[in-house]
């Protein structure tokens, strides 16, 4: 029955919920030019319920609703990261929004909504409850793509993302049934406890099969990767930085459940089978993103590349790898905040600034901004001592003690690879002709300030990473 | 006698036109949206073949929550289609190829 206790549990989620809604009626009344009122509430809602996340968290595990809501330490730190990156990004896109008449309230409340979906998927402690914040993130998501309601491109994304989005959802689903068929039970912890005396194993590893290639559908991981770089082409950047950045904790987070808390006893199988994605994902990413010319193409190659990196914590199965890899999807969310950003901050009205041509010379335009960049690229690239390096160390290393040391070498040749089109934005940004006017008088003060902070922070976490891979270490040790 | 394997095997065939009704199609997208409907509806005959023979409820429950889910999802998938008709004037998959590479 529904008791206080679950409430209070819930409540960081109850209150986003009702948040939204209530920010969804404001906006109604508001006329275009105070639309700044539904963006500071939209970053004070995300403020209140971080707030909401960290001081109520319990000490032990905590389960409401007969174990369908987990609240544990895992949910805490991606909670957190996820609601972070949120925050940035809504603080980043508002100049571009304003530019192209996008600046509308919908693009809140649909972040808001898709961060719900977050919370609640790394939150699952049943299948139905990754199923429904799945899709509440998904749907939130095709809608964002297609919020640009004039543009071909957009739209294009959108029903692309769609299709293969629901088809993967759709696979998720029947590999769902599969399991729910051999253990009699939805519930994560009592599916982990029934595999192992299952009647129908056969059954149960069918099932297993169909939600690794759900998960990795929404991961964008190799061979399933076909919708991410037209998603992010395609899509408003504002919208390619926030599916880039927070849907990946949302991503390691289901991974995390369905494979670890669910489908544990079954180590042995998935960790082949992820051991093979990470392998396509590594090859295909850093090579296919050397031929592309478009900016926002070239990093959703370089996005499949790293989920091959974070394929390696996932794939070695134990705590440690676990805290690797959430180390490592913190770590990416953060890097690719920077770098959308800077593809924001130099993007005027009728100027997209997507194409790696458009930074030509950036350094004597925009010298601040060509070094944020330069860092972002170094980060992506693993170059020491920057967050990015520190991060694929701690994955390398899950690989190796899992003895799949011939994965451990893939990636690195992998990031040798992926150096060369990480130092070419470098190269054309400090050593080609500058085109184009300076700018940096026009671009908007939250955008620099959150900019610079999210940049200077890679660099910063290169360093000083001790606290924050404790903390990730702690979370997966309870 | 009916028996769990004659639904798990009807499951199976719908889930298998389903799939193959989004690779193969290369005109239409509506038919694109029927397939993915039509993959929902083989889960759900999984779902609710299992619930009866396990004599456990929460997979009809589950089935509810699909079939909610799937309405969202259509309403959304519909409202794009309309943003790609009006934006593009087709809706056949062969011409939706603005981005390669």
């Amino acid at each position: 029955m529904l008791s206080l206790n679950d409430i209070l549990t819930l409540l960081p989620e109850l209150y986003l919920t009702g948040a939204v809604c209530m920010l969804l009626l404001i906006d109604v009344f508001l006329k275009q030019d105070q639309r700044w009122v539904t963006h500071w509430l939209a970053i004070l809602v995300l403020a209140v319920t971080g707030w909401l996340v960290v001081s109520g968290q319990p000490a032990t595990p905590a389960t409401a609703f007969g174990g369908m809501f987990v609240r544990d330490g895992v949910a805490e730190v991606l909670k957190v990261f996820a609601l972070l990156c949120s925050g940035i990004v809504l603080v980043l896109s508002r100049p571009y929004m304003r530019d192209r008449e996008l600046h509308i309230g919908e693009f809140y409340t649909l972040i808001l909504f898709a961060t719900l979906g977050i919370m609640l998927l790394v939150s699952a402690g049943s299948l139905l409850m990754v199923y429904l914040g799945l899709e509440l993130l998904t749907l939130s998501s095709y809608a964002l793509v297609a919020l640009n309601r004039d543009s071909s491109l957009s739209s294009e994304a959108a029903i692309k993302y769609f299709v293969l989005g629901a088809l993967a959802s759709g696979m998720l689903l029947y590999g769902m049934s599969m399991i729910y068929g051999a253990t009699g039970t939805l519930d994560l912890g009592a599916i982990r406890a029934a595999s192992a005396t299952s009647a129908h194993p056969t059954l149960l590893l069918f099932g297993l099969v169909f939600l690794i290639v759900g998960i990795g559908f929404k991961f964008g991981a190799a061979p399933f990767h076909m919708w991410l770089p037209d998603v992010y082409q395609g899509a408003p950047t504002a919208v390619t930085t926030f599916i880039g950045s927070a849907p990946k904790l949302a991503a390691f987070g289901m991974a995390y459940r369905l494979l670890d808390s669910g489908m544990g006893g079954l180590v042995v199988h998935w960790q082949e089978m992820l051991a093979v994605l990470a392998v396509l994902s590594l090859a295909i990413g850093n090579i296919v993103a050397i031929a592309q010319k478009n900016l926002k193409r070239m990093l959703a190659y370089s996005t499949i590349s790293h989920m091959g990196y974070l394929f390696l914590g996932l794939a070695n199965g134990t705590p440690e790898g676990y805290a690797a890899a959430m180390f490592y999807a913190i770590c990416y969310a953060l890097m690719a905040t920077t770098s959308f950003g800077i593809i924001l901050a130099l993007a005027r009205a009728g100027f997209e600034a997507e194409e790696i041509a458009d930074l030509k010379g950036l350094n004597q335009r925009s010298p601040w901004f060509a070094g944020l960049m330069a860092l972002a690229m170094f980060s992506l690239a693993g170059v020491p001592p920057l967050f990015g390096f520190f991060a694929k160390v701690l994955v390398l290393k899950a690989a190796i003690d899992a003895g799949m040391l011939w994965l451990a070498i893939v990636a690195i040749v992998a990031a040798i690879v992926g150096l060369y089109y990480y130092l070419h934005v470098v190269k054309v940004m400090y050593f080609d002709k500058p085109e184009g006017e300076p700018l940096s008088a026009q671009v908007d003060p939250s955008l620099r300030l959150v900019l610079s902070a999210n940049a200077l922070a890679l660099l910063a976490l290169g360093l000083w990473w001790g606290p924050l891979l404790a903390w990730c270490q702690r979370a997966f040790a309870a | 006698m009916i028996t769990l394997s004659h639904y798990i095997v009807l499951g199976t065939i719908l889930f298998c036109l389903s799939v193959a009704g989004v690779f193969i199609n290369r005109k239409n997208v509506i038919v694109l949206l029927m397939a993915i409907e039509l993959m929902l509806l083989a889960v759900n005959m999984n779902f609710v073949a299992f619930s009866r023979f396990l004599g456990d409820a929460s997979g009809q429950v589950f089935v509810f929550f699909i079939l909610t889910v799937a309405a969202a999802e259509s309403a959304i998938g519909l409202a794009i289609l309309t943003l790609l008709f009006r934006n593009r004037s087709t809706i056949n998959v062969a011409e939706i190829d603005s981005m390669k590479g």
